[in-house]
C-alpha cells in the first residue's frame, strides 16, 4: 500500500511528466521560463494550487454533479489561485510583479484541470494530494530545466548570478520567445529519444487530454476532432485513435 | 483618445507584442489546430469573435460592478466563469439565429471557452488601464494577431509535413522548432510600427 502511494507521487515527476510526456501547460512553460527564478516561483504557485485544488475536488466528488463538473472545478482553482495571488501581492510584491498576467492565467492551465477531471474526481483525497504533488514538482522539475538552458546560455547567469566565463558566449535570443519554442522542442525530442516509451504517442501530437473543453469536445485532439466535425473523412489512423477513445 | 493611438494599439497587438509568438498565450490553438489552412482561419476568426465580446463584456464588469464595490480581488474568478458563460451563450445565440455563421465557426467555439489568450487579453486590457475603446482595439488586435500568426503557421506546417525528419523530432518537436522561426520573423516588425506611426 505504501509502495503503491509512492508510485502516485514519482509517477508525475518523471514517467508521466506533465510538461514533456502529457505536453500540458504549454503557455505557462514558455513564457516562465526564462529565469531561473521565475521558473520556481510560477512552478511554486502552481504547485499550491495544484495540490489544494485536487483536495478540495476529491472531497467534493460525490457532492458535485457530473453535468456541470467542469465549471466547479473551474471556480474552486480560480478561487484557490485568487488565494496565491493575494498572498504574493502581500508578501512578495516584487515577484507578483514580474510573473504579471502569468499568475491569474494559473485558472486556465491544463495541468490542474486536467488532473481534476483525470485524477481527483475517481480517488480519495490523500491519493489526489499526492498526484498534485507529484505533478506539481513534475511540472516544477520541467520548467527548472528548461529556465537554467535560457538563463544559463541565453543571458550567461544562473538564478541572477552571473557565470563569469560565459558572459562573452552569450546566445540572447534564447532568452525571447523564438528561444522558448526551440529548446522546449529540443527538450521534447530528447525524452522521445532517451525517455520512457509509454508516453511516446502521445508526445506526437499535441492532446487535449487536459483541456478544459475536452468535455464537450468529445476528447479527441482538437485538430481531429475538427476534421470530424466539419465532415471531413478522418485517415485511418485517426479512426483508431477514436475508437481507442470511445 | 487619439485615433492614431488606437491604431498603434491595433498594430502592436498584430505585429509587435503577438499573443501566441511574443507572449505564449493561446498556444494549445495555435499547435493543435494549424494542421490545415482552412481550420486555422476558422479558429483565427472565432478567436476574434470571442475575444472582442468578452472584452465588451469583462471591460464593464470590471469597471462598473467590482471596482465600485471594491470586489477587484474577484478579478479572475469573475472573468473566467463570465467568458465560459458568454461562450456558451453566443453559441446557442448563433445556433438558433444564424445559422450559417454557426455552422462554420460552431465547431471552434467550445474548443475556446477557456483559451488562456481570450482570459489574457481581458485582464491585459484592465492592467494597462485602456479605457473602453481602446481595450476593443487592444482586443480586435490580439485576435488579428492570433489569426495571422494561425494562417502564417498553417503554411509552414504544411510544409513540414512533406518533409523527411528525423524520428525523434517528427511530430510536436520539428512544429516546435518552426515556431521558434516564425517567432524570430515576427521581431523583424517591433521597429516597424513605432517609426510608421512616429511614436
Amino acid at each position: 500500500m505504501k509502495n503503491n502511494k509512492l508510485s502516485i507521487l514519482l509517477r508525475g515527476l518523471i514517467a508521466e511528466n506533465p510538461v514533456l510526456v502529457l505536453v500540458l501547460g504549454t503557455c505557462p512553460t514558455l513564457a516562465q521560463s526564462t529565469s531561473v527564478i521565475a521558473a520556481l516561483s510560477m512552478g511554486i504557485a502552481a504547485t499550491l494550487v495544484l495540490v489544494c485544488s485536487n483536495m478540495v475536488i476529491s472531497v467534493l466528488r460525490k457532492i458535485i454533479p457530473d453535468t456541470v463538473r467542469i465549471p466547479c472545478y473551474i471556480v474552486v482553482i480560480a478561487g484557490f489561485v485568487t488565494v496565491v495571488q493575494l498572498l504574493m501581492q502581500a508578501y512578495l510584491p516584487d515577484l507578483y510583479k514580474m510573473m504579471g498576467v502569468y499568475l491569474a492565467l494559473i485558472v486556465v492551465n491544463c495541468i490542474i484541470l486536467g488532473r481534476a477531471e483525470m485524477f481527483a474526481r475517481k480517488n480519495n483525497v490523500i491519493d489526489s494530494a499526492l498526484d498534485g504533488l507529484g505533478m506539481g514538482l513534475g511540472f516544477l522539475l520541467a520548467l527548472l530545466a528548461m529556465a537554467t538552458i535560457r538563463e544559463v546560455f541565453g543571458n550567461g547567469s544562473f538564478a541572477g548570478i552571473e557565470i563569469s566565463f560565459l558572459a562573452d558566449y552569450k546566445i540572447p535570443i534564447l532568452t525571447q520567445a523564438p528561444g522558448g519554442f526551440l529548446v522546449f522542442g529540443i527538450l521534447i525530442a530528447i525524452v522521445n529519444k532517451i525517455g520512457p516509451k509509454k508516453g511516446a504517442e502521445k508526445r506526437k501530437n499535441f492532446s487535449c487530454e487536459g483541456c478544459p473543453s475536452a468535455s464537450l469536445c468529445g476528447k479527441v485532439s482538437c485538430a481531429e476532432n475538427c476534421e470530424l466535425v466539419a465532415g471531413g473523412e478522418p485517415d485511418a489512423a485517426d479512426t483508431k485513435k477514436e475508437e481507442g477513445n470511445a | 483618445m487619439e485615433f492614431k493611438v488606437l491604431i498603434y494599439i491595433l498594430l502592436t497587438g498584430v505585429f509587435v507584442n503577438n499573443y501566441v509568438l511574443q507572449r505564449f498565450l493561446g498556444i494549445c490553438p495555435f499547435l493543435g489546430v494549424s494542421k490545415k489552412f482552412s481550420q486555422a482561419t476558422g479558429m483565427g476568426i472565432a478567436v476574434i469573435f470571442v475575444m472582442l465580446c468578452s472584452t465588451a463584456v469583462t471591460w464593464p464588469i470590471q469597471k462598473y460592478v467590482l471596482e465600485p464595490n471594491k470586489l477587484g480581488y474577484l478579478q479572475t474568478i469573475v472573468f473566467i466563469l463570465v467568458i465560459a458563460a458568454l461562450v456558451q451563450f453566443v453559441e446557442i445565440v448563433l445556433k438558433k439565429f444564424i445559422p450559417a455563421l454557426h455552422k462554420s465557426l460552431g465547431v471552434y467555439l467550445p474548443l475556446i471557452t477557456t483559451n488562456c489568450a481570450v482570459l489574457g487579453v481581458a485582464i491585459n486590457n484592465i492592467t494597462d488601464g485602456y479605457n473602453f475603446v481602446a481595450s476593443m482595439f487592444s482586443s480586435l488586435g490580439a485576435g488579428a494577431g492570433f489569426l495571422l500568426a494561425m494562417v502564417l503557421f498553417a503554411g509552414v506546417r504544411s510544409r513540414i509535413e512533406n518533409c523527411p525528419s528525423p524520428k525523434s523530432v517528427q511530430g510536436l518537436p520539428i512544429t516546435l522548432i518552426a515556431a521558434s522561426i516564425v517567432s524570430l520573423a515576427f521581431f523583424g516588425f517591433s521597429g516597424v510600427i513605432d517609426n510608421l506611426l512616429g511614436m
